[in-house]
């Protein structure tokens, strides 16, 4: 995963709360398998109208929108299903960083695991960020190291968990983190069977073989 | 004297591997379970040439895609759905991942199988790569969903990096009236906290009313916990716990059963444990409630009006009142029960148990839907029990469709949708736009409550129907 130290690019305004990740990513199109690009799913229902034309207006249809790695949303982004599908739509589209006042427990994780950066703000600075974007994709310098939105002489603190922080500036992977520890997983789960026997799955019915 | 300890913090200590110097812990997980969306996780093991660490206790399960109309994979028409149920069989063979498919008599969606089958138990960690996996906490067990990346992670470990989350008792304490149901109380307490409410927290749902629940009604109530932002919902186990896993196939038996009842009796919160968060709802004041809007706090007592944004003093909660306004097509102020209805769903993990059936069962007796709809049981189990019990004439009689189990008109995504425009008074968990299909109109309640509003065209007060008013 690409380390994120400071991201310098353009930021798309998305004045709207509760986008979830329905709208972020719509069910029918997660058939496809990731080499199609998820970027062209992205927030598919609200880009276009019910005939397939892009909505005029509508800020990933601005003509600077595919230069953009930030999006500025309201309070609750990323609510909803688990689909990491969601962040992958962000990401294929060239999103960095979301920045808003609260996030969707697995839709942030999913995206740190992703190098996606959901950096939470106050209400306030969203709403502030927000009204000095205005209608259209603008510049922002966002530093994780020091945890800071600069636009202007405008300068917000946003936070984020200090794991989530030191994976993101790092590009850690957890599987690899983990299997450091392989000797103390095999430790604690042989002392673990032997006090919870119980927990290992025995099938006390006839074992059905599903053919699919 | 040890220091009193929550319900979650025991579980949770004794899934504990490590704890790293930031503070994240490296869990055990005893239970996995997979299904047709996992396939981004087994690619991503696939291309870092890694095996499944515990195919033992990762379990397959095709919900999400499969046909409500056939049980036969070669009758699906749309290849791209077919091939989700096959990639999921395929993945599953390939690591030896024990398979509830298609065809399997015991095939359900997750949540309804995972209890139904003895799977879920009390002090268990288990994850899914479905937000609702919160529903099986209503076991005294620390359950919650993963993003594909973890998926990979546990296939390959059998373990988690999660950070501790808070801990929030939600007491609900008193009688729930007649037409009352674990539904109502869920939508009440997210209108009131939030879709973002409980986020960072872990709750245990305690109090009377709480106790009093079923089996099923705890799971309805645990599954809603993500749609106001938990991490996960738990409840005590019980003697209604204990009752209802007695004798299921993979339950424990013999010896096994009397260490595992001795260790289950110590799952509860210890008397003076702290939570870092305390709300109470009481029961008595609960009343059949449905959204109105695109987020599930968007809800409202039936017998109430949708607001007028006009009213509204928040600037912020205006607007978002206005757009879900415009998105429903609904008019500021309006009555509720004057909402007509195109459409019903009976379905998803949140509320289609035996239990759910009965009730809107019940209301559906001897009566007829005014619009057509569907009837999706949980399980296939379920669709056996409910069929032996005879619901399913009472559903047809009705005028509506019974069908076989998935996740159907929950996410539309084996093509089971709401057309465009369409209003559907629905047993599920997500009113988003566009979650039953683009440009569905989503109203969340409870089975007896889409009973109702089947009967009446319109959003209605079960109480009204069934003499408990
Ligand atoms: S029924 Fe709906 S919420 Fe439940 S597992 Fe299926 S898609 Fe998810």
């Amino acid at each position: 995963m690409e380390p994120i130290k400071t991201l310098d690019a353009l930021a798309c305004p998305l004045p709207r709360a509760n986008v979830d990740t329905d709208q972020l990513i719509p069910a029918r199109f997660m058939k496809e398998p990731r080499s199609v690009g998820y970027g062209q799913f992205l927030l598919h229902d609200l880009r276009h109208d019910e005939d397939g034309r892009p909505v005029e207006g509508f800020i990933l249809n601005h003509p600077q929108a595919a230069q953009a790695n930030t999006l500025v949303a309201r309070r609750n982004f990323g609510a909803g299903s688990s689909r990491e599908a969601a962040v992958y739509a962000l990401v294929d589209y060239g999103f960095r960083c979301v920045i808003a006042p609260s996030f969707g427990d697995i839709f942030a994780s999913n995206s740190v695991n992703n190098g996606l950066l959901p950096a939470t703000v106050s209400e306030e600075d969203a709403e502030t960020l927000l009204a000095t974007l205005g209608e259209a994709p603008g510049s922002l310098h966002i530093d994780l190291e020091a945890q800071r939105i600069s636009v202007g002489d405008l300068s917000i603190v946003f936070s984020i968990a200090p794991t989530w922080r030191t994976k993101l500036l790092n590009g850690w992977d957890d599987i690899d983190m983990t299997r450091q520890h392989a000797q103390a997983i095999q430790r604690f789960a042989d002392g673990y069977s032997q006090q919870y026997p119980w927990f290992d799955v025995t099938v006390t019915a006839g074992k059905i073989i599903s053919r699919g | 004297m040890t220091k009193p300890k929550t319900l979650f913090d025991k579980v949770w200590d004794a899934h504990e591997i490590l704890c790293s110097e930031s503070g994240q812990s490296l869990v055990w997980i005893d239970r996995h379970f997979v299904h047709e969306g996992s396939f981004h996780a087994f690619n991503k093991l696939r291309e870092r040439e890694l095996s499944v660490a515990r195919a033992d206790l990762t379990f397959g399960i095709a919900d999400h895609y499969v046909p409500t109309l056939t049980r036969h994979l070669e009758d699906i028409g749309d290849a791209k759905v077919r091939g989700m149920i096959e990639q999921l069989a395929a993945n599953t063979r390939e690591h030896g991942i024990t398979l509830f498919g298609l065809d399997d008599p015991r095939q359900g969606i997750v949540h309804v199988l995972g209890p139904e089958q003895g799977l879920t138990q009390p002090g268990l960690l288990m994850v899914c790569g479905d937000s609702h996996t919160s529903t099986h906490g209503a076991f005294g067990c620390i359950a919650f969903g993963i993003g594909a990346s973890e998926v990979a992670h546990v296939l390959a470990t059998q373990t988690l990096w999660q950070t501790r989350p808070k801990k929030m008792r939600l007491t609900v304490d008193g009688e729930l009236a007649p037409g009352i149901s674990a539904k109502d109380i869920a939508l009440t307490w997210i209108a009131r906290l939030g879709a973002d409410g409980a986020r960072g927290y872990a709750i245990e749902y305690a109090g009377s009313a709480i106790r009093g629940l079923s089996m099923e009604a705890r799971l309805t109530l645990c599954n809603l916990s993500i749609e106001g932002g938990a991490r996960c919902g738990m409840i005590a186990p019980d003697e209604i716990t204990f009752e209802y896993l007695r004798e299921r196939p993979f339950a424990p038996r013999g010896e096994q059963w009397d260490q595992a009842l001795a260790y289950w009796q110590t799952l509860q919160s210890d008397p003076d444990a702290r939570f870092d968060r305390e709300e109470t709802l009481a029961a008595a004041e609960i009343a059949p409630t449905v959204t109105w809007g695109v987020s599930p706090e968007e809800a409202l007592p039936i017998d109430q009006c949708v607001p007028d944004p006009s009213r509204i003093e928040d600037a912020a909660r205006a607007r978002q009142a206005r757009d879900s306004l415009d998105y429903m097509g609904l008019a500021p102020g309006q009555a509720l029960t004057d909402v007509a209805i195109d459409r019903v769903f009976i379905g998803s993990c949140t509320n289609a148990r035996l239990e759910d059936l009965r009730a809107a069962a019940e209301i559906l007796r001897g009566r007829r839907s005014k619009v057509p709809g569907i009837v999706s049981p949980g399980s296939t189990q379920v669709k056996r029990q409910a069929e032996a019990e005879g619901l399913d004439v009472v559903f047809r009689q009705a005028g509506l469709e019974w069908r076989e189990s998935g996740c159907s008109m929950c996410v539309g995504m084996n093509g089971d949708l709401v057309p465009p425009g369409e209003r559907c008074a629905s047993t599920t968990n997500r009113n988003f736009k566009g979650r039953q299909g683009p440009g569905a109109r989503t109203h969340l309640m409870s089975p007896a409550m889409v009973a109702a509003a089947a009967v009446a065209g319109h959003l209605a007060d079960v109480r009204e129907l069934s003499g408990a008013a």
